[in-house]
């Protein structure tokens, strides 16, 4: 097969990965932050402590995240009908791939919002918080780093799930690649696309660290972020720590 | 100002009851800075963070500027409206800081004002006025992490400042800086005191923090209050653990036949020269085997052990005579006199 040939095919397997693959992590990120969230909320000693929703959470979110996507996505059927009207094609894949996204995507909120300082919590209570307060002005904002960094890895995984997801006609780059590659022996036209993949995931992992390294930084002055510079120029920081004004 | 009677609060944790604080009764008058001196484990701590309760006691109440705190609480572990606004008009500043890593320093000042709902310019402008208060103006825009950690004290004090609050609690500001650096936050603490009627409340495991900002202090161990009150009437308790500590003397007698005072100076008569009329009038010569002597509270008191001649039946006049220029006499008991009394027994 010439690159003429394969393009067309490339570009619109390309395109379906995308739209499963964004509008997965779309649903994969509303749904997963929240309970995440929940999860160290209801906690022991956490701000809603409470044993049994934390229980319950815990439960579903293990489940969901132990369970094969290829199964889960067979298993989902009858949901995925009911919401998408259809079981085959792209937004039938969606369906099944938000599902498996979440709670691979809540446990790692959950590891990133326990890391933040509860020091800090305990700042804000004293200032007069709430605890919906808490959540916007400490939680999210001092774990953005590791949120970026878990959103990085849920859409990688993601797209490996999406591969899959050509088992019911999702089509995408994993599926092109099953085809050609597997079915029909056309080694040529697989080793592109596993490039393409290798390409895009390398792209995807490095924007993520990008953005987490440049939040994670912020501030902290330090020459280990020099692609920080370009963006604004930084003060050093203070030479002398005693003599304070 | 900060009253907290009968406070109570035992931790159970796998069956077993830590008791922190049993039955601690404090009163902090308006306008003063109290210190609460006592070994890590004592309770100060918990003791602190009763006062706002984000510890809940166990039992006992906590009134804050006529407030029961206690009673606005409610009975579930999240706070209710009530106390939230009252927390907002108490503020507290922390050993580590606990500033947000996220934002500048005059937003991690304008936090609390967010909170309370001040938006737009007047937010802005107040957050300025509070970090030129602290004298951190120019830092304004800088990343805590840019900041040393006397800066970062000042705009937890900054920030602590935000909701106009009549009382601050300091859970060990300054253990966690250098002593010049302490020196500073302790000053900047004395002056905000001084400038805007703030009532301090703090805890700390260091003497030179009661010594150079405290008008009144208490002891606590095993969770309780050993001795409370103002630096003066400390020093005038006999036998009183926080004086001594804040003015050590030492010193043995140099022989048998003497007799130890420890003299307690403060007040009037810190300023007259008692030792050298004391020499003359008796005619007797005095050794002096300790003495320490500083300013506490703006106070210039000192203690000073010193020696007489002979036992103490011969000299009773003497000691009358220092009593009656208003000193106190604590006879120091020498450490010969236990073996003298066993002799004696048998």
């Amino acid at each position: 097969m010439t690159w003429s040939q394969m393009q067309p095919l490339l570009a619109e397997a390309g395109q379906e990965t995308l739209i499963m693959v964004g509008w997965s992590t779309l649903i994969a990120v509303a749904g997963g932050l929240p309970l995440g969230i929940l999860l160290v909320l209801t906690d022991k000693g956490g701000l809603l402590q409470n044993v049994l929703v934390n229980r319950v959470i815990g439960q579903i979110v293990n489940i969901g995240r132990s369970l094969p996507f290829i199964i889960l996505m067979v298993a989902l059927m009858s949901f995925t009908r009911w919401v998408t009207g259809t079981t085959i094609g792209s937004s039938a894949a969606i369906v099944p791939l938000a599902i498996g996204g979440i709670p691979f995507f809540a446990r790692l909120v959950e590891t990133a919002v326990r890391e933040v300082d509860h020091g800090l919590v305990e700042a804000v209570q004293a200032m007069g918080g709430n605890t919906w307060t808490v959540v916007r002005k400490v939680l999210v904002p001092e774990a953005l780093p590791s949120l970026i960094a878990s959103t990085t890895t849920t859409v990688i995984a993601l797209i490996g799930y999406s591969a899959m997801a050509g088992t019911v006609g999702g089509g995408g780059l994993g599926d092109l690649a099953v085809r050609y590659g597997y079915q029909r022996f056309d080694t040529g036209l697989m080793w592109v696309t596993v490039a393409v993949l290798a390409v895009a995931i390398s792209a995807i992992q490095f924007a993520g660290d990008f953005a987490a390294r440049t939040l994670h930084r912020r501030g902290a002055g330090s020459s280990t972020a020099p692609a920080l510079r370009l963006l604004r120029p930084r003060k050093p920081a203070p030479a002398d720590a005693g003599k304070v004004a | 100002m900060i009253t907290t009677s009968g406070l109570t609060k035992v931790y159970r944790s796998r069956g077993r009851e830590v008791t922190a604080l049993d039955g601690v009764d404090l009163h902090v008058r308006e306008g003063e800075v109290f210190g609460v001196i006592g070994q890590s484990g004592a309770g100060k701590s918990s003791l602190i963070r009763c006062v706002n309760l984000l510890e809940r006691p166990t039992s006992g109440t906590v009134t804050v500027a006529g407030e029961d705190l206690t009673a606005l609480a409610g009975r579930g572990p999240r706070a209710g409206r009530a106390l939230r606004q009252a927390r907002s008009r108490i503020g507290m500043v922390f050993q580590h800081f606990n500033l947000l890593s996220s934002r500048t320093v005059r937003d991690n000042v304008e936090l609390p004002l967010e909170i309370l709902g001040i938006t737009g310019k007047e937010r802005s402008r107040k957050a300025l006025d509070l970090l030129d208060l602290v004298g951190l103006a120019d830092k304004a825009t800088s990343y805590p992490a840019q900041l040393s950690g006397g800066q970062k004290q000042r705009v937890g004090i900054a920030r602590a400042l935000a909701g106009d609050p009549k009382v601050l609690l300091s859970d060990e500001a300054t253990s966690a800086l250098d002593p010049e650096t302490t020196r500073s936050i302790l000053q900047l603490l004395r002056d905000l005191n001084r400038q805007l009627g703030l009532t301090v409340l703090l805890i700390t495991h260091e003497m030179d923090v009661v010594k150079s900002v405290c008008d009144s202090a208490a002891l606590m161990e095993h969770g309780r209050i050993v001795e409370s009150g103002t630096v003066g009437e400390l020093l005038a308790t006999p036998g009183s653990e926080l004086a001594s500590a804040l003015f050590p003397v030492g010193g043995e007698a140099s022989a048998a036949d003497r007799t130890v005072l420890d003299v307690t100076f403060h007040g009037e008569a810190a300023t007259q020269p008692v030792i050298s009329q004391l020499a003359r009038t008796y005619n007797i010569d005095i050794s002096i085997l300790g003495a320490a002597i500083d300013t506490v509270g703006g106070l210039q008191i000192g203690r000073m052990r010193i020696e007489l001649p002979g036992r103490y039946e011969d000299n009773v006049v003497p000691v009358g005579f220092l009593r009656e220029q208003g000193l106190q006499i604590d006879v120091v008991e020498s450490a010969a006199e236990p073996v003298l009394v066993k002799e004696s027994a048998k």
